[in-house]
Order: C-alpha cells, then sequence, then structure tokens
C-alpha cells in the first residue's frame, strides 16, 4: 500500500473538518475524489502535504510505510509526495528558474545525489515545460506572479513533471482550465504516470476524468469518505448531483 | 551633565595635546563645537531624534582614546584583505582614529588628493577651508559636535573640477585594540564642478573589545559632479557606531548612496542631504540585517532648498530574534522649491515577536508644486508562500532564506557597481542561510 490512511481527523483551531477519514491507494493507483464544496477535500491535501494550519487530533496516516504526520513538509516532498495546489501561491522576487533549482537540488541531496549542473537543469526545464507546453516567459517570471488563473494551475503540473513524484494530489487543477489547458494538463499527467506512480485527483467534474481515468472515485462529506465507486460513480455525481448520497446517508 | 562631564575635562586636559596633532583648521573649529557640546549634551530622553535610540549604557563606558596618536597594530593592508573579487579597487585603511599610510601611493588622476585628513588639511588650508566643518558646524547635533572638538583624523578625498575617477576607492575602517576605545573618524570628500567618484567605505572589528566609533563625514557634490557612496558595517555585537554624513549636492549633480548594516552592534546612521542646486537627482537606499540583540537606527533627512531636483529613498530591514530597528526618514520641501520629486519607501520584515521595529516617515512640504510619496509597511514572512515552498522540498531554512532575499533584492539589485552587487549578494546570503559569522570576509577574525 503506497498510502493508508486510517480514522483522520483534523482541525483548523477549534473547528473539526476532517472527521474520521479512511483512505487506502494502492502503487500505481488513481483515486477520484468528489465532494460539495467545503467538505473538506482541500484540508485533507493540506493535512497529506504537512501544512501547519491544521492539527492532526487522531488517526494515522502511512506513506510508504513511513508514518507521514511525523514528517516535516519538505521531507514528504523528497520522499515523492506532491500535492498541486487548488489556490496556488504567488511569490514575488523569486524566480521560477531559482525555485526549481533550489527544490531540485534539494531532493538530490535528500537522495544524497550531487547537485544537478546548470546545463543539465537546463536541459530538463527544457523538456518538462514542454511536455505542459508551459510558456517559456512564465519560467522566467517570479513563482506565479501576475499568471491567470490556468497559467498557475499549467505551473503546478510543471512542477510535478520536473519533482517527479510517487504520490500526486491534484486539487482542482482542471478548475479555471479551458478546454485546450485540460487536455495538455491532463496528458502531461498521463505521460508521467507509471505503474508505480499514484495519483489522487480531486475535481467537481467528470471532464478530467474522462482523460484521467480513475480506478476508483470516492464521495467527501462532512469530513468523511461516506461512499466510493467505479467511474461510474462519478457520472452519477455529475448527473444527479449530491443529494441522492445524502438521502442516502439519512437513510 | 554626568557623563558628558568625563569629554569636556578630556577637551581641556589634553587641549595642548590636540593642538600639538592637528593641523591648524582642525584646531580651530574645535573650541566652538566643544561650546555646542557641552551646551546639547548627550541626548537624553525627551530627545525626540534620540527617543528609540538610548546609547546611555554605552556611553558609561569609560573609553580610551588615542590621543598621542600612536599607531599600535602592524599595517592592516598586511593581514586584512577586504577586497571585492573582480573589483580593482584602491584601499585605504584607518585603524581606530589612525590613517595608515598608502604602502603602494600612486597618483590617481592630476590634482586628486587622498589620504589623511589632518595631514591634507596641514598641507592646503586654503584650498580645504571652504569645506572643513562647513555643513556639520551647522548641526545641532551632539555627537557631530563631540567629533569636530576630538576628532585629530580619518580620510579625505578631493576629486578637483572636470576629473572622473573611474576606478572604485575603498577605505577599510578598522578596530583595533585591547581596551575599550573610542574613535572620532572624521572624513572629508569634495567632488567638485563636473568630477566622478566611487567610494566605498567598509568598518569592521579586528578585536572584540568595545569599540565606539563617533563618525563625521562631510560630502560636497559640485555642479554636474557624480558620487556612487557605498557603507558596509560587518562589526561584531561590541561594536557602537554613531555616524553623522552630510551631503550638500550642487545642480544637476548625482548622487547615489547605499548603506549595508550587515553585522553590528548598535548602530546609528544619521544621513543628512541638502540639494542645493536645481536638477540635482539623489537616490539614498539602505539594508540593515539585524538578529540577535543588534540595533540600527537610520535617520534620514533630506532637504528640498531649491526647484527640480528629485530625491528617492529605499530602506529596508529584516529583524530576527530580539533585534531593533529604527527608521526616520524625512523629506523637507522648501517654499520655493517647486517641482520637486521625493520618494520615500520603507518596508521591514519583522520574523520575530521579541524583535521591534519602529518606523517614523516624514513629509514636511512647504511648496505646492510637488510630486511626493512616502510609505512604510512592516510586515512578516508570508507563511503560505513559505509552505508551498516547503511543500516542494525546500528546507524550511532555505525558504526563508529565498523570501528574505526576495525581500531586499531591489536594494541589492540597485547597487550600480556589479562586482560589489555581487558580493553583496552573496554575504546577504551566506547571512540568511547562517553561513556567517560576524565579521566574515576577514582573515583575521
Ligand atoms: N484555516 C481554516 N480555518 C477555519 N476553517 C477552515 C480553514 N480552512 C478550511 N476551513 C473550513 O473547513 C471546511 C472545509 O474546507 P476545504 O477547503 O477543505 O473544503 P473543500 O472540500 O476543499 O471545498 P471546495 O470544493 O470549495 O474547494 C470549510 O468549511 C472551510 O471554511
Ligand atoms: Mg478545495
Amino acid at each position: 500500500m503506497l498510502l493508508e490512511i486510517k480514522n483522520l481527523h483534523a482541525s483548523a483551531g477549534d473547528k473539526e473538518i476532517l472527521k474520521g477519514l479512511n483512505l487506502s491507494v494502492k502503487e500505481g493507483e488513481i483515486h477520484a475524489i468528489m465532494g460539495p464544496n467545503g467538505s473538506g477535500k482541500s484540508t485533507l491535501s493540506a493535512v497529506l502535504s504537512g501544512n501547519p494550519a491544521f492539527t492532526v487530533t487522531q488517526g494515522t496516516v502511512h506513506f510508504k510505510g513511513m508514518d507521514l504526520l511525523s514528517m516535516t513538509p519538505e521531507d514528504r516532498s523528497r520522499e515523492g509526495l506532491f500535492l498541486s495546489f487548488q489556490y496556488p501561491v504567488e511569490i514575488p522576487g523569486v524566480s521560477m528558474v531559482n525555485f526549481m533549482r533550489t527544490a531540485i537540488n534539494e531532493h538530490r541531496k535528500y537522495r544524497k545525489q550531487e547537485a544537478m549542473n546548470a546545463s543539465d537543469f537546463l536541459k530538463l526545464m527544457r523538456e518538462k515545460k514542454a511536455l505542459v507546453e508551459l510558456d517559456n516567459t512564465l519560467a522566467g517570471r517570479s513563482v506565479n506572479e501576475g499568471f491567470s488563473g490556468g497559467e498557475k494551475k499549467r505551473n503546478e503540473i510543471f512542477q510535478m513533471a520536473m519533482l517527479d513524484p510517487v504520490l500526486s494530489i491534484l486539487d482542482e487543477t482542471d478548475s479555471g482550465l479551458d478546454i485546450d489547458a485540460l487536455r495538455i494538463v491532463a496528458q502531461g499527467v498521463n505521460k508521467i504516470h507509471t505503474p508505480q506512480k499514484s495519483c489522487i485527483v480531486i475535481t467537481h467534474y467528470q471532464r478530467l476524468l474522462n482523460y484521467i481515468v480513475p480506478d476508483r472515485v470516492h464521495v467527501l462529506f462532512e469530513g468523511r469518505i461516506v461512499k466510493s465507486g467505479d467511474f461510474q460513480l462519478a457520472k452519477d455525481l455529475e448527473k444527479q448531483g449530491y443529494d441522492w448520497v445524502k438521502q442516502e446517508l439519512k437513510d | 551633565m554626568g557623563k558628558e562631564t568625563t569629554y569636556l575635562n578630556l577637551f581641556r586636559n589634553y587641549r595642548e595635546v590636540l593642538r600639538q596633532y592637528s593641523a591648524p583648521l582642525m584646531d580651530s573649529k574645535r573650541e566652538a563645537a566643544i561650546g555646542l557640546f557641552e551646551k546639547a549634551g548627550f541626548p537624553g530622553p525627551k530627545d525626540e531624534a534620540y527617543r528609540q535610540c538610548r546609547l546611555d549604557a554605552l556611553l558609561e563606558i569609560d573609553y580610551g582614546m588615542n590621543l598621542y596618536r600612536l599607531s599600535a597594530p602592524p599595517h592592516p593592508s598586511k593581514v586584512f584583505r577586504c577586497e571585492v573579487p573582480s573589483l580593482s579597487t584602491k584601499l585605504f585603511f584607518v585603524v581606530n582614529d589612525v590613517y595608515y599610510p598608502d604602502p603602494d601611493p600612486q597618483k590617481l588622476s592630476e590634482g586628486v588628493l587622498y589620504g589623511s585628513i589632518n595631514a591634507i588639511l596641514r598641507e592646503y588650508p586654503e584650498l580645504m577651508a571652504p569645506y572643513y566643518d562647513r555643513i556639520a558646524g551647522q548641526s545641532a547635533d551632539a555627537f557631530a559636535a563631540l567629533n569636530t572638538a576630538m576628532a585629530q583624523d580619518g580620510f579625505l578625498l578631493f576629486v578637483p573640477a572636470g576629473v572622473e575617477i573611474e576606478q572604485p576607492l575603498q577605505l577599510i575602517q578598522l578596530f583595533h585594540g585591547e581596551i575599550e576605545q573610542m574613535a572620532n573618524r572624521r572624513n572629508l570628500v569634495i567632488i567638485e564642478d563636473g568630477a566622478s567618484a566611487k567610494l566605498m567605505i567598509c568598518d569592521h572589528s579586528m578585536t572584540q573589545s568595545s569599540c565606539f566609533s563617533n563618525q563625521v563625514t562631510e560630502v560636497f557634490v559640485g555642479k554636474k559632479a557624480r558620487l556612487e557612496y557605498y557603507e558596509l558595517e560587518m562589526t561584531h555585537p561590541n561594536n557602537a557606531r554613531l555616524s553623522n554624513t552630510f551631503i550638500d549636492q550642487q545642480a544637476s549633480s548625482s548622487v547615489f548612496v547605499n548603506g549595508i548594516t550587515l553585522n553590528n552592534g548598535v548602530s546609528r546612521n544619521n544621513l543628512n542631504l541638502r540639494m542645493l542646486g536645481e536638477q540635482a537627482e539623489s537616490m539614498l537606499s539602505g539594508l540593515c540585517l539585524l538578529d540577535s540583540h543588534q540595533f540600527a537606527d537610520y535617520h534620514v533627512d533630506v532637504e528640498h532648498v531649491v526647484p527640480q531636483c528629485t530625491s528617492r529613498q529605499l530602506y529596508k530591514y529584516i529583524l530576527d530574534d530580539e533585534s531593533r530597528g529604527v527608521f526616520a526618514g524625512k523629506v523637507l520641501v522648501h517654499p520655493n522649491a517647486q517641482k520637486t520629486s521625493a520618494y520615500q519607501s520603507n518596508a521591514n520584515l519583522c520574523n520575530s515577536s521579541r524583535a521591534r521595529m519602529n518606523a517614523l516617515p516624514q513629509l514636511e512640504i512647504y511648496a505646492d508644486d510637488v510630486k511626493c510619496s512616502h510609505g512604510s509597511a512592516t510586515g512578516q514572512i508570508d507563511e503560505n508562500a513559505l509552505f508551498y515552498m516547503r511543500s516542494r522540498g525546500l528546507s524550511e531554512q532555505e525558504a526563508r532564506a529565498m523570501l528574505k532575499f526576495a525581500f531586499v533584492a531591489d536594494v541589492i539589485e540597485g547597487i550600480q557597481l556589479i562586482p560589489l552587487k555581487n558580493r553583496i549578494h552573496n554575504l546577504v546570503g551566506k547571512r540568511f542561510r547562517k553561513q556567517m559569522s560576524a565579521c566574515a570576509g576577514c582573515d583575521i577574525c
């Protein structure tokens, strides 16, 4: 098992958001998480990536057999966890190139590899930029600063391609993308997907799942996974909304 | 009058010694200055300009002064390296307040004078009389007055009309000694009409004893003259720096000032700029990186006396631990100084709940047709950005360093001497990554 979440409870301040969440993801699997606004999807991604704004009050998370919750955010990344943010952060004054070079080299240092030389690094950048068709000028600018919504999302996938994670969490990467961008991002994800690599796709829409076909689909509601199924579940949700799920829960 | 008495007595008891060792021009200003000092006294708690900068404890220390002009340590050029790589500077040394003769005297250009202020004032009294103490003598600052009363040496640079010195000049001011001491350093920089120069002054410490540097630098920039003036402080926690810099700028001249406090103890920098001729422009910038118990206080005073001048101020502070910063920037626009453009910007990053920043931006405008703006903001590292970076594998320390760097980048990018900019870049990076102990960059401490 690549990721195993058991009875996860997490809060922000005194507000409990995740209320006993269970989820297991095997190597090579693609899972989709859907659910109404405010149900806790982004909170789950934040807790998994170690955002200090949230406190875990109960439960365990194992990633590659390690106790994920005791690891720093940077070590989670270096072990191969990647989060594509729902709202990528703008960092004025830090150039994309410098940011990525530092990230890559911190990963390499963690694996006791030497720093990548400048020309290899630029080659890697070029290759991955092409993969997600990232505008050349964007890579020369400050991280996300002044990027459009769609450009930010594309930049997330570019960073994912650069860092080559084993588990990627895409938090609404499809929102704000036009149809072409959606296809490019999805193709980018598929190109780096291998039988060892897993992906959790958080989305409201089936359209992304037409490109990235999930093995499992889950419904997150009020801080818990309340329903799981196959791709058909996503189609049903898209057509009928969440009311029937809520009704089922009541019954 | 407690602490003042010590200095007044010292002055009276050693009046003859001061006379004996100094140029008549220097000596002629002492009486007026000591009178002013006696009247003003060291700034007390009610003194508005020093309210945030309490120097009482430092002034309690019984400092020695080198009144008999002994030069103890070996020539610093033998042990000291502060060269900026690929910046072929001409180096000058002042240890405490003793100017060390240039081991490699060379003519910089026809008519250029450089070296010991005491020696040059002695040799060229007529040439220097219109300059020495002309601005400082009008100041009400007690430390400036004390300096004029007690100063015996320092550095002088005179660039005659029309002469442009391309090569950057670098003055290294060092402290050396086992006992507590005060150095009244006195510098004079004269760039005549149409002349230009680049001067960089670095403050370092060679020993760890308590030192008080009470410095006055007068700068005259003539018509159409250009000056780049850099200051870099890399001293240690027992160092106190009280610096008064006075710059007078004539028509169509341009002045660029950049001051960086990289490591220090207590520093108070008074920078007074007067724009006395039309079409003059100035850019004043600075950076204070403070941690542990460091204290830095910039008082920048820009006076637009005549129309059509432009001044800019850009000052940034980063405070960690229990450090304290003060920035007081003032722009005064005289009634007839129409078409003035004056911009002031101060931004501070306060990374600890125990660190404190006081920012006091001030505009005083008495003309109506002017463009002036000022802004000051004190904030913290953006936690969202920090987490975003860590989520990509950057260590917290590295992420913080990059964010701090981004914060100060515009001040560093503004440095016009490229090799110096690169060197500062490097030093600041090291400082943020905590790879630099106090006073890195020299081989001796
Ligand atoms: N830092 C915080 N402090 C307090 N409440 C928070 C915080 N972060 C999130 N919440 C609340 O927790 C709940 C879950 O938020 P979350 O962002 O995880 O929802 P989501 O499922 O991702 O929603 P969406 O589909 O709109 O992105 C919401 O009610 C939200 O307001
Ligand atoms: Mg969300």
